[in-house]
């Protein structure tokens, strides 16, 4: 095996208390990024988060120093940093274990990207269905004031950073940059139309960035160890190293912290194999629910940007759920579909519609009373959401029906006449079920 | 989708008169307080609204009439503009909750990897469906959407905090111990699980001093630093650890 794990942000996770300021900057070299930084020129800083070619984490994959490089010229009125930390695409699990272990990696990323574009205040938006890591965010914050990392005239440099964690209330919709603004706003959260983007006019319509957890996570090494470091791990195109979430189907599921372009046949390999040897993958996501399902036959397909869009994916989140000979995937897409159904804002008529109705027609698919067009009106409903819609939830709805269709058409053909779960007993995919039948 | 209060026939929005009920003065006098704190956090008061709502649930149990109006009233907006916030995110309960609430994960990943078996089991053994409380005002049953704990599915939340790597058996376990009024120790959290109350008021952004009880991590989120340490395999510039350790004994 070529590729080998780099232990960067997760270095540290499982250690004795290793989410205090103490442990961060013991072990990890805490805010001597952020010392570095504020004797810095802002703009190098920037010039130094482009040269090391750090695409957003969030999914979209972003260059992050070009996002921060569009905030118009200072003003003197406030402009503001937003990280999102509404992790809720279905398979994404890095940014929640990140806080509650390392959370002051990200405080020190908010600090130095703040002092970078010029931003005093500070906001992380978190999603409020995970109290512990809301306390550990909320000690980190407090931490870091009582050691001078915030507040006002940080470290002697005339920088002042406050920052505040706000806890959402249940809403996938939120982790969309414009609706997430909205949110914060006090208001439903719905998408905004862009443009104007956030750069130019986000929070109460100022010149605002907003970040995903890891991407700001991911600042303090480049400004200590540079852009060049950073550049050493990855691929041409998609430089770094990224957290990569294994799920589902494999021995050890968990995080997996790797550069750029590793193979989800060497993540496997390295999270003990397949769950059951006997039983071979099926399909799997390489970044959450809304980006195309894969087959076996994409096990050597690089895991970076590029190479997952040119085999007909999205690389999004990592968020790499496995799953195997057992399962149904008329039964794993029509699941997928009622969450899209229950997160749909309500903004737009494909999208609220839509959903709607690929749920109906999916879940007679599933029960085995399919009608024969039903496979053309899902066809048909997704191709009258997708570019349709106002934002891209509509979009990442249609992912796993189209592309679960294509890959697998005859077990949609089956629905028309035989339950999935008679075709695939669920009992065989579950944890326990699967203990007994090992052991028997 | 589930209605706030009660929707009538004409479509209107039906809040129960008890919850209109006013506050006892002390309590509002603290409610206001804390609101006021909240507020201070933003350059712009509006902000508040999430939190504050939090807040109303840490007093109230779940999303009051009175609650909403001290929300308008504070932020300057009407009962309609709050009403609407309070109806589209999932978090604030339109009827009295329960003591905890559990919610079992039936988003893909968890529910074929058994979410499904375990939300049947404790769905049959309480007697209630989604987003419905036990007789003794202890449990509300919800099922939930991805929590971002995948690694460790099938998974369920007990007023938000992690119980990881659940069974039918250990979900019905925690449920007759919640009953039963016995301490439950989240899988990743603090010592024990706070009630519905005060994780409200937690979300609300009062800290409850817990952040240092718990594991730093669980063991799936581990499993690459493990290994990598267990091969000696590090970041390019970190000094390469002894590769003694043993990954899985
Ligand atoms: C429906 C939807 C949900 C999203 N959820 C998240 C999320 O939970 N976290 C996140 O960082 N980005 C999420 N995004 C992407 C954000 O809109 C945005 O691109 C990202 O936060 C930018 O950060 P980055 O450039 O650092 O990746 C979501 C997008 C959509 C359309
Ligand atoms: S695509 Fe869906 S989530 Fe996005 S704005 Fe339209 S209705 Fe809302
Ligand atoms: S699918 Fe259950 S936590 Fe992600």
């Amino acid at each position: 095996m070529s590729t080998t794990l780099t232990p960067i942000l997760t270095k540290t996770w499982g250690e004795d208390r290793s989410w205090t300021l103490e442990s961060y900057e013991r072990t990890q070299q805490g805010y001597q990024g952020l010392r570095a930084a504020l004797g810095r020129e802002r703009d190098d800083l920037v010039q130094a988060l482009k040269d090391s070619g750090l695409r957003g984490r969030g999914g979209a994959g972003f260059p992050t120093g070009m996002k921060w490089g569009f905030l118009p010229p200072d003003d003197g009125k406030p402009r503001y940093l937003v990280v999102n930390a509404d992790e809720s695409e279905p398979g994404t699990c890095k940014d929640i274990p990140l806080m509650m272990a390392n959370p002051q990696v990200l405080i020190e990323g908010v600090a130095i990207t703040s002092f970078a574009i010029r931003c005093n205040h500070a906001f992380i938006y978190l999603r409020g269905e995970v109290a512990h890591v809301y306390r550990r965010l909320l000690r980190a914050v407090e931490e870091a004031y009582a050691a001078g990392h915030l507040g006002k005239n940080i470290h002697g440099s005339g920088f002042d950073l406050d920052v505040t964690v706000h806890a959402g209330a249940g809403a996938y919709i939120c982790g969309e940059e414009t609706a997430l603004l909205d949110s914060l706003e006090g208001r439903r959260g719905q998408p905004r139309l862009k443009p104007p983007f956030p750069a130019v006019a986000g929070l109460y319509s100022r010149p605002t960035v907003v970040n995903n957890v890891e991407s700001i996570a991911s600042v303090p090494g480049i400004a200590l160890h540079g852009a060049d470091w950073f550049g050493s791990m990855g691929t041409e195109k998609s430089k770094g190293f990224g957290i990569f979430s294994l799920s589902g189907h494999v021995k050890r599921p968990g995080q997996y912290e790797a550069p750029m372009g590793i193979t989800l046949r060497e993540l496997i390999d390295m999270a003990g194999g397949m769950r059951d040897p006997e039983k071979a993958l099926k399909f799997w996501t390489p970044g959450g629910s809304s980006t195309p399902i894969f087959t076996a036959e994409h096990l050597d397909v690089p895991l970076d940007f590029d190479s997952v869009a040119s085999a007909g994916s999205m690389l999004g989140t990592r968020a790499l759920q496995i799953f195997d000979e057992t399962v149904s995937v008329v039964r794993a897409v029509s699941r997928w579909t009622d969450f899209y159904m229950h997160e749909s804002c309500g903004k737009c008529t494909p999208c609220r519609e839509g959903t709607w109705w690929l749920s109906q027609i999916l879940h007679r698919i599933e029960a085995g009373q399919g009608l024969q067009e039903d496979i053309d009106k899902l066809l048909d409903i997704c191709d009258n959401i997708l570019g349709r819609a106002f934002c891209a939830l509509g979009d990442g709805a249609t992912s796993p029906i189209t592309s679960a269709i294509q890959y697998f058409r005859e077990e949609f053909e089956a629905g028309m006449h035989t339950p999935a779960a008679e075709l695939f007993p669920p009992a065989a995919s579950t944890l326990f079920g699967s203990k007994e039948s090992v052991s028997a | 989708m589930a209605q706030f209060g009660e929707q009538t026939a004409s479509g209107h929005l039906h809040v129960s008169p008890e919850s209109k009920a006013p506050y006892d003065a002390d309590v509002l006098a603290q409610l206001r307080a804390d609101a006021e704190t909240i507020i201070a956090r933003y350059p712009v008061p509006r902000s508040a609204l999430l939190p504050m709502l939090h807040l109303v649930q840490s007093v109230d149990g779940y999303i009051t009439g009175r609650g909403i109006a001290v929300c308008a009233e504070m932020l300057d907006l009407t009962l309609a503009e709050v009403s609407a916030v309070a109806t589209f995110y999932t978090q604030y309960k339109r009827h009295p909750n329960g003591e905890y609430t559990v919610g079992v994960c039936t988003n893909t990943l968890c529910a074929i990897m058994g979410g499904d078996e375990i939300w049947q089991s404790v769905s049959e053994h309480l007697g209630i469906g989604h987003d419905e409380t036990t007789a003794d005002g202890k449990i509300t049953l919800e099922r939930i959407e991805c929590n971002a704990a995948c690694d460790y599915a099938p998974v369920v939340m007990t007023n938000w905090e992690f119980f990881d790597n659940q069974t039918p058996e250990s979900t019905v376990q925690l449920v007759d111990d919640l009953r039963a009024g016995k301490d439950v120790t989240p899988t990743r959290g603090p010592n024990k699980v706070c009630t519905f109350k005060q994780t409200s008021r937690l979300l609300a952004g009062f800290n409850d001093g817990l952040a240092d009880e718990g594991v730093s991590a669980g063991p799936a989120s581990t499993e690459g630093t493990r290994l990598a340490r267990a091969k000696g395999w590090v970041a390019p510039g970190d000094d390469a650890p002894q590769a003694n350790e043993e990954v899985h004994p």
